[in-house]
C-alpha cells in the first residue's frame, strides 16, 4: 500500500530503536494505550456480539453478557437462519447488489465519456445536476417511485430497486468518473482513432481498459453501499421473499421472539458479510475513499 | 469542434433514467407538497397550506432540532477527533511504531463503517437494552448497577444514546480521509520544523490543519449531509421516540408517507429537508473555494 511505500524511507534511520524505547518512555506508553482503549471502544461491541451469538441461553441467563462462552453453541444462528430463511435473503442481497454495481459502473461510464471526453455542449449543467442528485435525500423521491413502481407493476420486486439505486449510484459515478476522464491523455484517443476505431470501439477497447482501476473502486462502492441501503428496500420489498439482509434483519429488531442470544446471533450474521467484503474489498476501499476525496 | 460531435448520444440512457428516477418524481414531491392527498384519488390544492402547518408543528421543530444535536455527533466531533487521530497515528505511530501498527488501528477504527447501518442499529439495541442489554451488566458487573437506565427508552437518554452510537459509527471516515490527505505532504516539511525545534502540537496546527484542508471541508460536508439524511439507525433504534424525543426528518417523513398516509405533509417535510441539503452543500462549496483562493 501507499503508506508504506512514502514512509519507509523516512522510518530508516530510527531501525530498532524504537522497540527499545517503548518502555522507557511515558508518552509512547500512554498514547498506544489510548489508542488501545479506543479500538476496544469501537471493535468491543462487535466482539461482545460475536460472543453472545455463539452461547446457549441458559448460560446468558446464568453467567452474563461478559462470560466467555463455555461451549460453543450454534443453535441460536441456526434456528434463525431457518427461521428467516437466511440464505434466500443473502441472494435477494448479493443479487441487487452485483446487478446494481455492474449497470451503476456501466451507465457512469457512458456519461462519462460523454461529458469528460466527448465534452458536450452544456456539460458544466449536466455536472451540476448529477452533484445536485448525489445530495438528494432519498425521502423526497421515495413516494413517487413508490407509486409508480406500484403503477408499473414492479412494487415488491427486486428490478425496482435495481433499477432506482443503478440510477441514484451512477449520479455518484458519473461526477467521478467525468473528472477522470476530464484528463485522459488525448494521445491514446487520436491513435485509436488513426487506427480508424470510431468512438464506441474506443470506449471499449481503450478508455475502460485504461481506467480499469477507477472503475473497480466505483464498482466497489456501488456494491457495498447498496449492501448496506436500508430505506428503499424497506418500504419496496415487503415481502419475505423479496427482502434483502438489512431489512430482514431490521424489521425484526423489537419482535417478541427475539431474545438475547437470538438477537446477537442475527446481528452477527448481517456482521459477517459485510467483514467478507471489507476483507476483500480493503485494498480498493482505502485507495477510493482516497479517491473520493479528490473528487 | 467537430471533433467532439457525436458523443451527445451516450448521454442518452443516462438521461432517460435519470428522467424516471430523479427528476419526474422530484417534480412530483414538490408538486405534491402543495396538495392534500391520501395516495389515492387524485390530489386536491392547497397552496402553502402544508407549509403554513410545517412551521407551526412543533414535532417539526423538535425533529430540526434533534438534527443539530446528531450533527454534533456525527459531523463536529468525529471530524474534530478523527483530525487529532490521523495526525497520532500518521505522524506518532507510524513513526515512532510502525507503518503497521499505523494501519492496523486505521482498519480497526474503520470496522463499524463497513457494517450496514440497519446491523449497527441492531448491535446497538441489543447492548443498549434495559433488561438483558449487555451495558446494564458491565455496570452492575462493575459495581455501578445505580447508572444503569433504560438508555433508549427513557425520554430523557434516548438522543445522547443514539448520538454516542452515531460517533461510535462515524468515527473511522474522517480518520482513514485524513490519513489518505497526510499522505500529500512532503515528509520534509515535517522534518524541516522538528529542526527548528517545533513540539508535536505546534507541528498539528501550524502544518498538518493546513495541509488537510481540502479533506476536511469534504469530511465535514459529507458527514453533516449524511446527519441531515440518518434514517437506519433511528429506525432500528428508537423509531423516533420515545414520546419523539429522537424524532428526525427522513423519519417523520416516513411517517407521514407510509403511516398516515399525509402524503402531501410528508412531502412539505421532504422538500423543505432537500432545500436545506442543497443550500448548505453550496455555502460549504463557496467557503472552501474561498479558502482555496486565500491560500
Amino acid at each position: 500500500m501507499t503508506v508504506t511505500a512514502t514512509k519507509a524511507p523516512a522510518r530508516t534511520p530510527e531501525g530498532e530503536a524504537p522497540k527499545a524505547l517503548r518502555h522507557r518512555n511515558p508518552v509512547r506508553f500512554f498514547v498506544l494505550a489510548g489508542l488501545l482503549v479506543l479500538l476496544l471502544l469501537l471493535v468491543g461491541p462487535l466482539l461482545v456480539v460475536a460472543v453472545n451469538a455463539v452461547k446457549s441461553p441458559a448460560q446468558y441467563a446464568g453467567s452474563g453478557p461478559l462470560s466467555l462462552p463455555t461451549s460453543l453453541y450454534w443453535d441460536g444462528i441456526v434456528d434463525f437462519w431457518n427461521r428467516v430463511n437466511f440464505g434466500q435473503k443473502l441472494w435477494n442481497s448479493f443479487i441487487t447488489s452485483l446487478v446494481v454495481a455492474v449497470l451503476g459502473v456501466v451507465l457512469s461510464i457512458l456519461n462519462a465519456y460523454a461529458l469528460g471526453i466527448g465534452r458536450v455542449k452544456g456539460r458544466i449543467w449536466f455536472l451540476v445536476f448529477f452533484l445536485v442528485a448525489n445530495l438528494l435525500p432519498q425521502e423526497v423521491l421515495v413516494y413517487p417511485l413508490y407509486y409508480i413502481s406500484k403503477e408499473a407493476g414492479l412494487y415488491d420486486n427486486l428490478i425496482a430497486i435495481v433499477i432506482i439505486f443503478t440510477v441514484t449510484q451512477s449520479a455518484f459515478g458519473t461526477y467521478l468518473l467525468t473528472s477522470v476522464y476530464s484528463e485522459f491523455p488525448r494521445e491514446l484517443l487520436d491513435a485509436a482513432s488513426v487506427d480508424g476505431a470510431g468512438k464506441w470501439l474506443t470506449l471499449w477497447r481503450v478508455v475502460v481498459p485504461v481506467s480499469m482501476p477507477t472503475l473497480g473502486v466505483l464498482f466497489t462502492f456501488f456494491f457495498i453501499w447498496t449492501w448496506n441501503e436500508f430505506f428503499l428496500p424497506l418500504i419496496f420489498l415487503i415481502s419475505n421473499d423479496n427482502q434483502t439482509v438489512p431489512v430482514a434483519l431490521g424489521v425484526l429488531q423489537g419482535d417478541r421472539m427475539m431474545d438475547a442470544t437470538t438477537t446477537s446471533a442475527s446481528a452477527l450474521i448481517g456482521i459477517l458479510p459485510a467483514m467478507l467484503f471489507f476483507l476483500i474489498f480493503q485494498r480498493t476501499l482505502t485507495r477510493g475513499i482516497a479517491a473520493g476525496a479528490i473528487k | 469542434m467537430a471533433k467532439n460531435k457525436g458523443y451527445a448520444v451516450y448521454l442518452i440512457p443516462g438521461v432517460l433514467a435519470s428522467l424516471l428516477v430523479i427528476i419526474v418524481p422530484l417534480i412530483m414531491t414538490v408538486y405534491v407538497s402543495f396538495t392534500k392527498w391520501t395516495g389515492v384519488g387524485s390530489p386536491r390544492w392547497v397552496g402553502l397550506d402544508n407549509y403554513t402547518r410545517l412551521f407551526g408543528d412543533t414535532l417539526f421543530w423538535q425533529s430540526f432540532s434533534n438534527i443539530i444535536l446528531l450533527i454534533i455527533a456525527m459531523a463536529v466531533i468525529p471530524t474534530l477527533l478523527g483530525l487529532v487521530l490521523a495526525a497520532v497515528l500518521f505522524d506518532y505511530v507510524a513513526k515512532h511504531f510502525s507503518d503497521r501498527w499505523a494501519g492496523f488501528f486505521r482498519s480497526g477504527y474503520y470496522l463499524p463503517q463497513v457494517i450496514p447501518v440497519a446491523v449497527t442499529g441492531i448491535v446497538w439495541a441489543w447492548i443498549l437494552h434495559p433488561s438483558y442489554g449487555a451495558l446494564n451488566r458491565i455496570l452492575e458487573a462493575v459495581g455501578l448497577g445505580g447508572l444503569a437506565k433504560n438508555w433508549l427508552g427513557d425520554p430523557d437518554y434516548a438522543l445522547y444514546s443514539v448520538m454516542a452510537v452515531m460517533i461510535w459509527f462515524q468515527l473511522g471516515y474522517p480518520i482513514v480521509m485524513f490519513m489518505s490527505g497526510l499522505q500529500r505532504i512532503d515528509p520534509s516539511i515535517y522534518e524541516a520544523a522538528d529542526l527548528d525545534g517545533a513540539s508535536w502540537w505546534q507541528r498539528f496546527r501550524k502544518i498538518t490543519v493546513h495541509m488537510i484542508r481540502p479533506e476536511f471541508y469534504v469530511v465535514l460536508i459529507t458527514t453533516t449531509i449524511a446527519a441531515l439524511k440518518i434514517f437506519g439507525q433511528v429506525f432500528v433504534l428508537t423509531r423516533g421516540g420515545p414520546s419523539n424525543s429522537t424524532l428526525v426528518p427522513s423519519y417523520f417523513a416516513y411517517k407521514n408517507f407510509f403511516e398516515k398516509a399525509q402524503v402531501g405533509y410528508g412531502s412539505a417535510i421532504s422538500t423543505v429537508l432537500t432545500v436545506l441539503i442543497i443550500v448548505l452543500a453550496f455555502v460549504f462549496l463557496r467557503l472552501q473555494h474561498r479558502a482555496e483562493e486565500l491560500s
